[in-house]
């Protein structure tokens, strides 16, 4: 690993600080979220699941966004993922503001720069793995074969070369959340945005889905994480609190949990 | 442009999954899409039989052809009891038309007379005698089976002959052997020579020439109904369809001359053309196709709202799924395409059972009626029932296409 990676953890980090200065001294934040606000309308009542949030995440940052429910994380985490757009605000997203955007513009980001991990998988249930990988692939106009080789390769890295054919019902939770990751891979995402990954999972499985995470960051990808539980969170370098719709901590983690490879990932 | 086509195979795909996935369900929706195709296509296929039997009907009695007679066939303005006051049509007054008239090819007194006609101890009723002369054969387009029309000399020295329409003959000579014997018409005895071949029209009913028997013209004034009484009517035929016209300027002026009218006179005669029964025909068979495209389409309608309906079910229960597809970046026409092209083939699924359903059917009904499906019901079906899949699934389709995915993601 360090022959392909010439960084060590601590030179990784020394490294992300250097890219923040590159670019001409401008920052290369990948997302830029300037005082959002989010307001619901309930009935006659105006619920604020978002007061006034501000933050930055660079290239190649492992974030963990933590919160007890009603704090307004989901809030947050679907306004990163361009789900849904602030009420007040700036979101700046690779550069272009997506704060305005509307349906069909949100969905070519979602399609393209993000890649989403659910808590409960969220496959297609009709459809083998390969085709549940290669959907992103479609919606972004990908030709056939083409996205076969790549879907079969995103599946390959996760582990699930020999279950490529396989229904979602006939693998395991792991199997499924694997499948899912290689769907959020497949597209070479700007940012992945994991909500729960481990939520559905039992401990063992879990932390091995924490140990695929921990690769593909390790390759240079931006990951966010939402979570609510404590232990999942330290796996990540950097830990944002929510409560109230309001950022209340933004803490890097000092001494980082770094799983153990188990060899289930090519990666 | 390629991004479409990549959905749209993609929708279908999706379609036939989520098809084969619920087979009953999809097998109940398309009985209404199945329903109405098949009535649209065998109502517009019978409506075609019926209005190519009336065009072949018209025809066999042949297309260049006029009518001199007192009554007007499809008369809308003068009154029908001046009709009714107009002197008959008599023999003298043939005799001198024909004399005078150049332009047709031939020219025929007719007059019928409705008869039962017997041979042995078979009896065949209500059967149009038409009593006619040699030159009628000429102003039709009629072919023999067997035998001939009757000669100049049968016609004129009023010989008891007699030719018969082929259901007739049928009728009264099952073995065909009708030539040279001799039947009963209301007891007097008349020899067959000629038999004439089948025309077909069923439409025309006693009209059709199959029904009915043609004897020289004297006989029925001598044993069915006295001259004076009847009317007769002069079938004139025109060398071509472009001669009518001349043939009948030239047939008024005459027929003004023969009947001595003055020039104030209004003319006291028709001249009837097939034209007008056309016209006649077309209107009501324009009638008949829009209450009945009218009432299948309503059939069709009903199926409609069925797959709109299940559409909308359909929508609901997958909300999740247009959550996923539409998180990992299905834009809004994406899934319109989706749920669209699921109506469509849905629909197109019955279309085509409907279709195999309607050409059974129309076997079945051309016991009755002659009906033949032909390239264009396919066409019919399957447009017809694209159409209807892809109208009754919009509303289902854009309300998923404008789902909000945040919404759609969360939904149990």
């Amino acid at each position: 690993m360090d022959q392909k990676y010439p960084f060590s953890q601590s030179e990784a980090g020394r490294h992300q600080d250097l890219n923040k200065l590159t670019n001409n001294g401008k920052t290369m934040n990948i997302i830029n979220i300037e005082h959002i606000a989010k307001i619901y309308q309930v009935g006659s009542e105006e619920v604020h699941a978002l007061r006034d949030v501000s933050l930055q995440i660079n290239k190649n940052e492992y974030v963990a966004i933590m919160g007890p429910s009603g704090s307004g994380k989901s809030t947050l985490m679907n306004i990163l993922g361009c789900l849904d757009t602030p009420t007040h605000g700036i979101y700046d997203f690779t550069g272009v503001n997506v704060s305005q955007m509307n349906d069909n513009e949100l969905a070519k980001i979602r399609n393209k720069e993000i890649g989403f991990v659910f808590q409960t998988f969220n496959l297609l249930a009709r459809s083998d793995a390969l085709h549940n990988v290669e959907l992103p692939l479609i919606y972004a106009g990908v030709p056939g074969s083409e996205r076969k080789d790549r879907a079969r390769e995103a599946l390959e890295h996760v582990g699930l070369a020999d279950r490529i054919h396989h229904k979602p019902n006939e693998l395991s939770g792991g199997q499924r959340q694997r499948v899912a990751i290689a769907r959020a891979l497949v597209t070479r995402p700007s940012i992945i945005l994991a909500d729960e990954p481990t939520g559905n999972l039992d401990t063992k499985t879990g932390e091995d889905i924490m140990a695929l995470f921990n690769d593909i960051f390790e390759l240079g990808n931006t990951i966010i994480l939402v979570t609510h539980e404590e232990y999942i969170a330290e796996h990540a370098k950097r830990i944002l609190r929510i409560r109230d719709g309001l950022i209340e901590k933004d803490e890097t983690v000092a001494n980082r949990y770094i799983p153990k490879k188990n060899g289930a990932s090519k990666i | 442009m390629k991004n479409f086509l990549f959905e749209l195979r993609e929708g279908l795909s999706i379609s036939f999954r989520a098809i084969r996935a619920n087979k009953i369900r999809a097998v109940l929706t398309t009985l209404g899409i199945v329903i109405g195709v098949t009535s649209v296509v065998l109502m517009s296929t019978a409506i075609k039989g019926i209005d190519s039997a009336f065009q072949k009907g018209v025809a066999s009695m042949g297309s260049d052809n006029l009518y001199i007679d007192k009554w007007e066939w499809f008369n809308n303005d003068i009154p029908w009891w001046e009709l009714r006051n107009r002197r008959n049509l008599t023999m003298e007054d043939y005799t001198k038309y024909k004399e005078l008239a150049k332009l047709p090819v031939a020219s025929a007194p007719t007059v019928w007379s409705t008869q039962t006609i017997k041979y042995k101890e078979r009896t065949v009723e209500f059967i149009l005698v038409q009593g006619t002369n040699s030159d009628y054969i000429n102003t039709t387009n009629l072919n023999f089976d067997a035998g001939r029309f009757f000669n100049e000399l049968e016609s004129s020295g009023g010989r008891q002959v007699v030719v018969l329409g082929s259901e007739v003959a049928k009728k009264l000579f099952p073995r065909g052997d009708a030539l040279n014997q001799e039947v009963k018409i209301k007891g007097h005895k008349f020899k067959v020579v000629g038999v004439l071949a089948e025309q077909g029209s069923w439409v025309m009913g006693n009209f059709n020439p199959d029904n009915q028997a043609f004897i020289p013209i004297q006989n029925v004034f001598k044993f069915f109904q006295n001259q004076s009484f009847r009317s007769v009517t002069f079938n004139v035929r025109a060398p071509n369809s472009q001669m009518v016209n001349e043939v009948k300027e030239e047939a008024i002026g005459i027929m003004r001359r023969v009947r001595g009218l003055r020039y104030d006179q209004a003319n006291d005669f028709s001249i009837n053309q097939q034209e007008a029964l056309l016209n006649q025909i077309d209107k009501t068979i324009g009638v008949i196709q829009i209450a009945g495209l009218f009432i299948t389409g309503l059939s069709l309608f009903v199926g409609a709202i069925g797959i709109m309906n299940i559409m909308f079910v359909s929508v609901k229960e997958r909300t999740r799924e247009i959550g996923i597809r539409k998180a990992i970046g299905a834009k809004r026409r994406t899934i319109l395409t989706q749920f669209i092209s699921e109506s469509a083939i849905i629909c197109l699924l019955g279309g085509m059972i409907g279709l195999i359903l309607a050409i059974i059917l129309s076997l079945v009904i051309n016991q009755f009626l002659p009906t033949s499906i032909q390239i264009d019901a396919f066409v019919l079906a399957v447009v017809i029932s694209i159409l209807t899949g892809v109208i009754s699934g919009f509303a289902p389709a854009y309300s998923a296409a404008k789902l909000d995915p945040v919404e759609a993601l969360r939904y149990e």
